[in-house]
């Protein structure tokens, strides 16, 4: 998942070397995996993603030499590490996201895990997992990734509903859906699927169908996002044209309480703004580490990483990415080093995301002062403030940018 | 032909004989400024090489506008026949906001050049200006300019011009400031029709104001027409309407650059130093005289600018308060017209409320202020001087609707303007709707040749000063143009209408509006503001209110949503620096009670459907 466009940040060393403040107090935290497959069958008209269809790419940076260029940042990305005083700690959470990592063989998929697991290793239990298009997997394939390491698998449902899905673009059989969840459970894999929201054209029913329909298959874990048009895709280049309809903010908050309560209903609890599972076990840890502030490398054209408050980003097209690779130099792009005060926020920003939410006394005066407020706005639950925590209500999860910036200013 | 004069008329000694004083009446783009320029290359007073576009409009503002804001007067030789003349050509400011400078300027010539653009033909404004150059008995040479352009149409507006002045049109001198074409004719025809300047040479010195210029160097330049008798060097000078007396440090004439001389005599036209710091003190219109042997009467026509737009600016950012004050400090030291009071608005914080001669007065002052003193600024919407008569007899002056009183009213007059529109006879029909959906009486319509009228309705200032010009402009498609002056009071139904969010009066929306269009005012509003303000968690009515009475009612929704569904490893970033921003842009809201207004929200609230600007432009 990596979006398309880049921020704007300091040059990054040819090396890889981080700086100092990187390797501060790196044994506390834990260290996760992301590795970016930039491949889709077809490009979504919603999506913003770094992705290249199987077609447009040659070299390295094509389908079938790409498992290749990935290990080869596993190794560089070890290095750099070990280079920049870091210790080794083993991979608490593997994530392979996309594009469509399915769209490349399970062989290839369980390599680039095989290489960063004899890097780092991998903790007792540690959650592996690949995002997936029910089209794109088999029982085999499936087999295949389970035998390899994997643990879970994330199927991009997005809707149960034909012309749903045809503005979106995705071109999977919802029929499919079924299948391939069974498939995943009978071999083993714990399963999530993704939903979309607030398509233009999608009425509050079909939403209701979509909740219900994904409901049926009893996943272990939902993600359910309401449709954000990026600048600069199809989907907006529509909507300009009054070709179709703009999306709605009301339509997405009703739609977000239908499912939140059926969710609820169905025994799913939300753990993020946009993620409920089954138990808090079979909350998708590698995510949580991002909101947790915790430390990840990731893999791939685009990918962004994290290591003690500097982030960095790498060069977004593939082929660029893949000459620097086997220049034997970092593919970073830019990076950034956080301050104090900007960890600070992004702390906020992230962690109020949480059903774990914030500890009231990590927060300063001014953060306290605000509580009130919000408590009197009915944006966070006042008897879990008194137990020492800011956790969002519903109301509150719907304004959630709101509360961050009340607790900056 | 005539030749360039070999020797110039030398000032304090120059018989009034061989002096011809002239303006050029044009409006906004009909090419003054071009033709003035080539008469100061064809004399000779500016060499090639110095020659910029537009040599005598000095500002920025003004070179860019197109437009002259200050007048200034050329000392320029010129030979025919044998002799030398001195010709002093007064530029005069071409807006209507000026009317009162151009008639000091006009009352300082014996003959005025009637410029028009020959594809265009004559304007209101400059039908206004001509008709006060009349009235001033001054000798018109009519002139169509820019023959050299395709779309000229020099027969039907020379007989255009004939019939206003009441000539034949084969005497219309047709002319390109562009290409020169025309101009040594119609410089040695100034010569020819234009009488001599007569004064008495003897008598008390009379020499009249038509210019004041600040210089940061020099103080107030003083720009003056003598009359009768003569000034001198280190003489002790008077104004007449003051009493006040200044030590004369230099005397000169411009040519065009400032050249110091032994005096001015009867019928010269130069420039005055005292020392004195302020425009105020050396008034437009006013008579200077010698302190020693000073005249008993002062020349007539004199009067205070009085101003009669008013406006509220306020900084954008309240710390620049300070700024704004010393820049209108400075500004009114060259701006006799400019007055100002402090005040302040719920809303907007601490401001001043301005008064000007106009609406490109107020835009000119709003520029410059901006410009030159790297300001922003929030202007309210301009409005009127209403007089109040309450019913226990006091009498309350509102430049302000929010000081409108709240007590029983017995009556309110608003001022009233004669209004001149020329526009070509098909939109005679549309200019008389929308002058009459203005509260418009028509006062008289004439032919100015056979697809041409000039049509005269008697309006509330108050309805022309927002947005007249741009819907006239508009509905005649660009071909109307407006003239107008004040014209008395009258007595009107007119009531405050105030806009409430969340039940919070918004003072900077307070509008005074006649009663039969408040309601429209109170939708046009509210409905605006519900469009501008972003939607808060919770809800906020907005409603527009005649004292107690509600009179429109919109309502901003409660924001339901506000967070990003995705916030993943490459979304931290983007979604920080979102954030940052928002955090930025929430210092530049206005808080109104609770309800969060973006300054955006009032600059676009205030100001009128369609961008105001360019209104100096025909």
């Amino acid at each position: 998942m990596t979006p398309s466009v880049l921020p704007l940040g300091d040059p990054a060393p040819a090396d890889g070397v981080l700086p100092a403040q990187a390797a501060i107090g790196a044994a506390d935290r834990k260290f996760s995996l992301y590795v970016h497959i930039p491949f889709c069958a077809v490009r979504c008209g919603y999506c913003d993603f770094n992705t290249y269809t199987a077609t447009e790419l040659g070299g390295g940076a094509s389908q079938d030499a790409y498992a290749e260029t990935a290990v080869r940042e596993v190794e560089f990305a070890a290095q750099a590490m070990s280079a920049s005083g870091l210790p080794k700690r083993k991979l608490s959470t593997v994530f392979f996201g996309g594009g469509t990592p399915t769209l490349l063989a399970a062989g290839d998929l369980t390599r680039i895990l095989a290489a960063a697991v004899a890097r780092w290793g991998l903790e007792d239990g540690a959650e592996v997992t690949t995002e997936a298009n029910p089209d794109s997997v088999t029982r085999e394939s499936l087999q295949q990734l389970f035998d390899g390491g994997f643990t879970r698998v994330s199927f991009g449902m997005q809707s149960a509903i034909p012309h749903v899905l045809k503005v979106l673009d995705r071109t999977h059989n919802p029929e499919r859906v079924p299948q391939a969840v069974a498939w995943a459970r009978e071999v083993g894999l714990r399963v999530s699927v993704d939903l979309i929201y607030g398509t233009p054209g999608e009425s509050f029913a079909d939403w209701e169908t979509s909740v219900r329909t994904a409901l049926s298959y009893e996943p272990d874990h939902i993600s359910a996002y309401s449709l954000i048009v990026e600048e600069g895709t199809k989907l907006a280049a529509q909507i300009r044209r009054g070709q179709v309809p703009n999306i709605d903010d009301d339509d997405h908050a009703a739609k977000y309480e239908l499912a939140d309560r059926l969710f609820q209903e169905a025994g799913l609890s939300w753990y993020e703004v946009s993620n409920w599972s089954r138990t808090p076990q079979d909350a998708c840890q590698h995510n949580l580490a991002y909101w947790r502030g915790d430390d990840w490398w990731g893999i791939g054209p685009g990918a962004h990483s994290h290591v003690g408050g500097v982030r960095w980003w790498n060069v977004k097209h593939p082929t660029a990415y893949a000459n620097r690779l086997d220049k034997g130099e970092s593919p970073a792009a830019g990076r950034e080093t956080l301050d104090a005060q900007t960890r600070e926020l992004e702390r906020i920003m992230l962690v109020s995301r949480l059903s774990e939410g914030l500890a009231v006394d990590t927060l300063s005066p001014t953060a306290r002062k605000a509580i009130a407020g919000l408590i009197a706005q009915e944006l966070v639950d006042p008897l879990k403030v008194f137990a020492g925590t800011l956790v969002l209500t519903l109301k509150g999860r719907l304004l959630g940018d709101a509360v961050t910036r009340a607790l900056l200013d | 032909m005539s030749p360039m004069a070999r020797t110039a008329p030398v000032p304090a000694a120059t018989d009034p004989a061989i002096i011809r004083n002239f303006c050029i009446i044009a409006h906004i783009d009909h090419g003054k400024s071009t033709l003035a320029d080539r008469m100061l290359q064809l004399t000779g007073v500016v060499q090639q090489r110095d020659m910029k576009a537009q040599y005598l409009d000095r500002m920025d503002i003004e070179r860019e506008r197109g437009i002259t804001i200050k007048s200034q007067a050329v000392r320029i030789p010129w030979e025919v026949d044998g002799t030398s003349y001195c010709l002093n050509m007064i530029d005069t400011p071409g807006h209507v906001d000026f009317t009162y400078e151009v008639s000091r300027s006009l009352a300082a010539c014996e003959g005025a050049i009637l410029l028009v653009d020959a594809a265009q033909g004559i304007e209101a404004q400059t039908l206004a200006n001509l008709y006060l150059a009349m009235e001033n008995n001054l000798t018109i040479i009519p002139v169509l300019n820019k023959i050299d352009l395709p779309a000229a149409q020099p027969e039907k507006y020379a007989a255009e011009l004939a019939n206003l002045i009441g000539g034949k049109p084969e005497d219309v001198l047709m002319v390109s400031g562009k290409t020169g074409v025309g101009v040594e004719e119609l410089l040695d025809q100034i010569v020819r029709d234009l009488p001599a300047p007569q004064g008495d040479p003897n008598a008390p010195a009379r020499a009249m104001i038509f210019d004041s210029v600040y210089d940061t160097y020099r103080g107030v330049v003083t720009y003056v027409r003598v009359i009768d008798g003569s000034l001198s060097p280190r003489e002790k000078i008077q104004m007449m309407s003051t009493r006040a007396t200044h030590e004369l440090l230099e005397i000169g004439v411009s040519s065009p650059e400032p050249k110091p001389s032994k005096g001015l005599g009867v019928g010269e036209v130069g420039y005055l130093i005292t020392g004195v710091k302020d425009v105020r003190l050396s008034k437009v219109g006013d008579t200077v005289t010698t302190f020693h042997k000073p005249a008993t009467e002062a020349l007539a026509g004199y009067h205070d600018a009085k101003p009669m737009v008013f406006s509220g600016l306020y900084p954008l950012d309240g710390t620049d308060y300070p700024v704004l004050r010393d820049a209108l400090e400075k500004l009114m030291l060259n701006d006799a017209a400019l007055v100002y009071e402090p005040e302040t608005s719920a809303a907007l914080g601490f401001g001043f409320r301005v008064g000007f001669l106009g609406l490109l007065h107020l835009e000119i002052t709003r520029e410059r202020l901006e410009r030159e003193h790297n300001l922003d600024l929030i202007s309210t919407a301009p409005n009127v001087e209403y007089e109040v008569t309450l019913e226990d007899k006091k009498v309350v002056h509102v430049t302000n609707p929010s000081e409108y009183p709240t007590g029983k009213i017995a009556e309110v007059r608003e001022p009233m303007v004669a209004a001149t529109i020329l526009a070509p006879t098909e939109f005679v029909g549309a200019i008389m709707e929308l002058c009459q959906t203005r509260r418009g009486i028509l006062g008289g319509m004439d032919y100015l040749s056979e697809d041409r009228v000039e049509i005269r309705y008697r309006l509330p200032l108050a309805e022309i000063v927002f947005d007249f010009f741009d819907i006239l402009k508009s509905k005649t498609r660009g071909y109307g143009s407006l003239d107008w002056k004040a014209d008395g009071d009258q007595v009107a139904d007119l009531v405050k209408v105030d806009i409430m969010l969340q039940g919070e009066q918004v003072d900077a929306f307070s509008a005074i509006t006649h009663r039969d269009k408040s309601y429209a005012y109170g939708v046009m509003m509210t409905g605006k503001l519900r469009e501008l303000i972003p939607r808060q968690q919770f809800e906020v009515p907005i409603q527009a209110a005649i004292g107690a009475r509600i009179i429109a009612r919109e309502n901003i929704r409660a924001i339901r949503k506000d967070v990003l569904a995705k916030c993943y490893g490459g979304d931290i970033s983007r979604k920080r620096k979102l954030l940052e921003k928002q955090k930025e842009g929430k210092k530049r809201m206005k808080m109104v009670g609770r309800v969060e207004v973006p300054q955006e929200a009032f600059i676009a609230a205030l100001s009128s459907e369609e961008p105001v600007k360019d209104k100096s432009k025909k």
